[in-house]
């Protein structure tokens, strides 16, 4: 059995180029300054300089947080470079002026941004270590109203709307992380679907690190009016570097009444190589706020990084609103994972449903740490958790941590989690029947997350279900 | 914290164990009362424990009458029982049926006296306080308990019953009793420890049991707490287990203003089993607290655990079930079970059943309900002309039943389902 695992799990990072594009970066080390130039570099207005300043005044006053079921070693903070931007950024009318090194770029991550506009007719907005590169599908997009652009440019044509809803969900002292987010942000995407309007097409964000050490700061804000609603896609690679890189996200959903969003996450960044050198440390808030009627569905897939903090969650906050998480979380060789979700029942008659799937192979530690809260005032509150765990080989590990918090007698819990090894008697079966170990394992895992896959979109889907299969090449014989 | 080294200061020493108490009362001294910081205590507050002293109960008369001890103890004729009120040993309330030969049922007070030795080997070798305050504590204030000895392939057939009593004479103090149980090779008995209350005295408990279940070995241990509404409860139980033993572990809880059960055990030898089963029914403004952790040390261990809460009033009731399965236990199976019923408005509960696995090869599941009574089931009933208050009656004590089936002592079982009855139950039902 184990000298297949080997073979297997060493398997290359398929997207660990660097690409050498020359970029505009500023010194590393953070300080009232730091924030001050970025800022000045993205030409904003004082109001948001003067919140980013409270932001990072708080921040200072913070401790990082140590109660996750990880160990790495601690992020110097001020060895980093808080902002990089290729330098050829300049306004973009079109795809045709974005800089062919990077479209070259994302070809070989396969996603051509041409292709993706043409083809899958899905919207594309990447971002390129801090500073958005294109956004495709833009004309389209106006005819509905839609709003689809980076955050950059909305703070500058949007300010209203930005500035409404910036910090309503995850306020700047939301945490650590979340703070020195808000202090630094460079870039990220914005999306607001106006009333009533159905966003024809899925959007995606593509998000790349680049630059040696820099620090990775997206914000996202996403928008959805009354009776809207939309689908948004995320995916993030990195190349491989030594050294590990950090990335501290926040994204924001606000769903208004009646509205639904759908915010599915693809995440591959660089997990560091098989001795646990390197890699993206991952620390993201992702939070949504769920109005009357309302529903916001997280779904995610977590394939890389080398530490993984995060917790999308929800706020149901309005009557018969909805909350919805789907995940999957590989991890392999000295990968951690931390990860699960929130979901905080305020309104009446609220709904959530939580699908973990963990896998676990190598020397992976794999965490499933999430909280269900219904409030004395969430009169029939629903959910349903089930997290299960599957372990492959003898070195990894798999953990669960939930909180289930209830004051309202009319709530409805049900929690369930599993751990196994994957199936041997599966295998045999499989292999029995004519496929490889490497094929049965890949179909075996497959089916094991087909509750959280289902819930993808069609392309991203399959994108997931291959990345899985690369991720856990060679752990099992 | 000083008036507590005072009271320490005046406390008794027997040889050796001035030493084990001053280093634990340091241990204290260094932790403190835990806060809800620290994970293990995130939803219980001591706070009311920790703003007032209890200083160990002074020695007095006796006013429990041997009438009002056979009223309240669960338990038959033909048991070993043990008495304590108020933290002190009462010979003259307790029963001592015949033992087989060898077999040691004495107080720790005795122990001491007669076989120092034996003591002093395995006193606070289990029970670890480093990282447990209230285990700290007890270590450093106990002043009485039980030592329960019995030799390799004994079988003692007549539960061994230990009953700690409070009444007003308690009122404001401590009583940090201590049980240390030594269970050779397949040797086989049970334990039951009640702890009640004669009237509403405001006094805390803080119990510490250590118990060694050898070899093939199998120690069925219940616990039923009924403490005064207005006291305080902390009860501690660290078992490790050998090869191929059973423990089973049946904890009740109802009274004390606040209370705190732990169930530790240690699954040291391969093919062990541990099964650990509790019911808590609370009302009005109390706090129960349940935490178990199991250890799956050993390859082919299994562990079952089953927790159930009727909560009432505007009571709040907390569990959380730790399992750990270390890289070597191999073929672990795990399962653990927890559902509360929340039964008013007011009341809430805080669950947190959590695994953590380090080997590949083991069966491990989890699960954990919050709800209210069944409204279809309550609607059926009465369709059926059985009037509402019986109807929930039935379903609340079908609710605890589940528990109440594993106890395998039918007088005790009868007991506690009558009490469950008695809590809960507006109308008896025909």
């Amino acid at each position: 059995m184990s000298a297949s695992i080997d073979a297997l799990v060493n398997k290359e990072y398929a997207y660990g180029f660097v690409s050498d594009i020359d970029a505009d970066t500023i010194p590393k080390g953070l300080s009232e300054d730091v924030v001050r130039l970025i800022s000045a570099k993205k030409n904003e207005p004082s109001w948001l300089l003067e919140w980013r300043l409270k932001a990072y005044r708080r921040w200072q006053t913070m401790t990082e947080p140590h109660w996750a079921n990880l160990t790495y070693t601690p992020v110097d903070y001020q060895n980093l470079r808080y902002y990089s931007a290729p330098k050829s950024v300049k306004p973009l009318q079109s795809l045709d002026d974005v800089d062919p090194d990077l479209l070259k770029v994302y070809d070989k991550l396969g996603i051509s941004l041409n292709e993706q506009k043409r083809i899958a007719g899905v919207a594309v907005d990447a971002i390129f270590d801090s500073v958005s590169v294109g956004t495709t599908m833009k004309e389209e997009l106006s005819k509905y109203g839609v709003i689809f652009c980076s955050f950059s440019e909305a703070v500058h044509n949007h300010p209203e709307l930005v500035q409404r809803f910036l910090g309503s969900v995850v306020p700047y002292s939301d945490n650590f992380f979340a703070a020195l987010n808000s202090a630094v942000f460079s870039d990220g995407s914005f999306c607001y679907v106006p009333k009533g309007v159905k966003c024809p097409i899925e959007l995606s964000t593509y998000f790349r690190i680049n630059a040696a050490e820099t620090g990775q700061f997206e914000r996202t804000l996403i928008v959805a009016d009354e009776g809207a609603s939309v689908s948004y896609l995320e995916g993030c690679t990195a190349p491989k570097r030594d050294e590990n890189q950090l990335h501290a996200a926040v994204v924001e959903i606000i769903a208004l009444d009646d509205s639904k969003v759908k915010y599915s996450t693809v995440q591959n960044w660089y997990a560091g190589d098989k001795n646990g050198v390197g890699g993206i440390y991952n620390f993201v808030t992702k939070r949504g706020k769920a109005m009357t009627n309302a529903k916001i569905s997280w779904t995610q897939v977590e394939t890389g990084s080398a530490i993984t903090w995060k917790y999308p969650s929800v706020i149901l906050q309005g009557d018969n609103s909805t909350g919805e998480f789907y995940s999957v979380a590989v991890v392999n060789n000295k990968q951690q994972a931390d990860t699960g979700t929130k979901m905080i029942h305020v309104g009446k008659n609220t709904k959530s449903t939580i699908i973990s799937k963990g896998i676990s192979a190598g020397e992976g530690q794999n965490s499933y740490r999430g909280q269900v809260k219904v409030l004395p005032k969430a009169e029939n509150a629903r959910n349903y958790t089930q997290c299960d765990s599957m372990l492959v080989g003898n070195k990894c590990g798999a953990h669960t941590f939930p909180y289930i918090e209830v004051a309202n007698n009319s709530a409805t819990l049900e929690h369930e989690a599993s751990t196994s090894k994957i199936g041997e008697d599966q295998i045999f079966y499989c292999k029995a029947r004519g496929l490889s170990a490497e094929n049965a394992i890949s179909l075996i895992v497959s089916g094991f997350c087909k509750e959280v896959f289902k819930e993808l979109p069609m392309e991203f889907a399959l994108e997931a279900q291959q990345l899985l299969g690369i991720t856990l090449e060679g752990s099992v014989g | 914290m000083s008036t507590y080294a005072d009271a320490f200061a005046a406390g008794p020493s027997h040889g050796w164990l001035p030493e084990l108490r001053k280093s634990a009362f340091d241990r204290f001294t260094a932790l403190g009362f835990p806060t809800t910081r620290n994970e293990d205590w995130h939803f219980t507050s001591v706070t009311k424990i920790a703003e007032r002293t209890f200083k160990p109960v002074k020695p007095g008369t006796c006013a429990v009458s041997q009438k009002a001890v056979e009223r309240m103890a669960h338990g038959e004729a033909d048991w070993h029982r043990l008495v304590f009120v108020n933290g002190r040993f009462e010979r003259g309330l307790s029963h001592f049926a015949e033992l087989p030969a060898d077999v040691t049922v004495a107080t720790l007070n005795e122990m001491l006296k007669e076989s120092p030795e034996f003591v002093a080997e395995r006193l606070g070798k289990l029970a670890s306080f480093d990282a447990h305050p209230f285990t700290a504590l007890n270590t450093a204030f106990t002043q009485d308990g039980v030592v329960i000895h019995v030799p390799r392939g004994v079988v003692v057939d007549a539960p061994i019953q230990i009953v700690h009593i409070c009444d007003d004479k308690a009122a404001g103090g401590a009583v940090h009793p201590r049980l240390l149980v030594v269970a050779e090779a397949q040797s086989q008995f049970t334990i039951v420890e009640s702890y009640l209350a004669v009237g509403t005295p405001s006094y805390f408990t803080n119990a510490v049991a250590e118990i060694e279940v050898g070899s093939g070995a199998r120690v069925d241990h219940y616990k039923v707490q009924q403490e005064s509404t207005e006291a305080f409860h902390v009860g501690t139980v660290q078992v490790t287990q050998a090869r191929d033993s059973v423990y089973h572990s049946f904890s009740f809880a109802s009274g004390a203003a606040l209370s705190r059960t732990n169930v530790y055990t240690r699954l040291i030898g391969e093919g062990a089993e541990a099964k650990l089963n509790g019911l808590y029914l609370v009302d009005g403004t109390q706090h129960a607290d349940h935490q178990t952790f199991v250890e799956h040390i050993a390859p082919k261990c299994a562990s079952r655990e089953l927790y159930k809460g009727v909560l009432d009033g505007t009571s709040h009731g907390v569990f959380n079930g730790k399992v750990y399965v270390d890289p070597l236990a191999q073929k672990t199976d795990g399962k653990q079970t927890n559902h509360a019923l929340l039964l008013s408005e007011g009341s809430r509960v805080d669950t947190k059943p959590q695994l953590e696995i380090f080997a590949d090869d083991v069966k491990c599941t989890h699960g954990a309900t919050v709800g209210k009574l069944d409204q279809v089931g309550l609607f059926y009933m009465k369709s059926r002309g059985i009037n509402a208050e019986a109807a929930r009656t039935l379903l609340i004590y079908a609710f605890a039943a589940e528990v109440l089936e594993t106890i395998e002592l039918d007088g005790l079982r009868t007991q506690l389902e009558a009490a469950v009855f008695e809590q809960f139950v507006r109308t008896t039902p025909e």
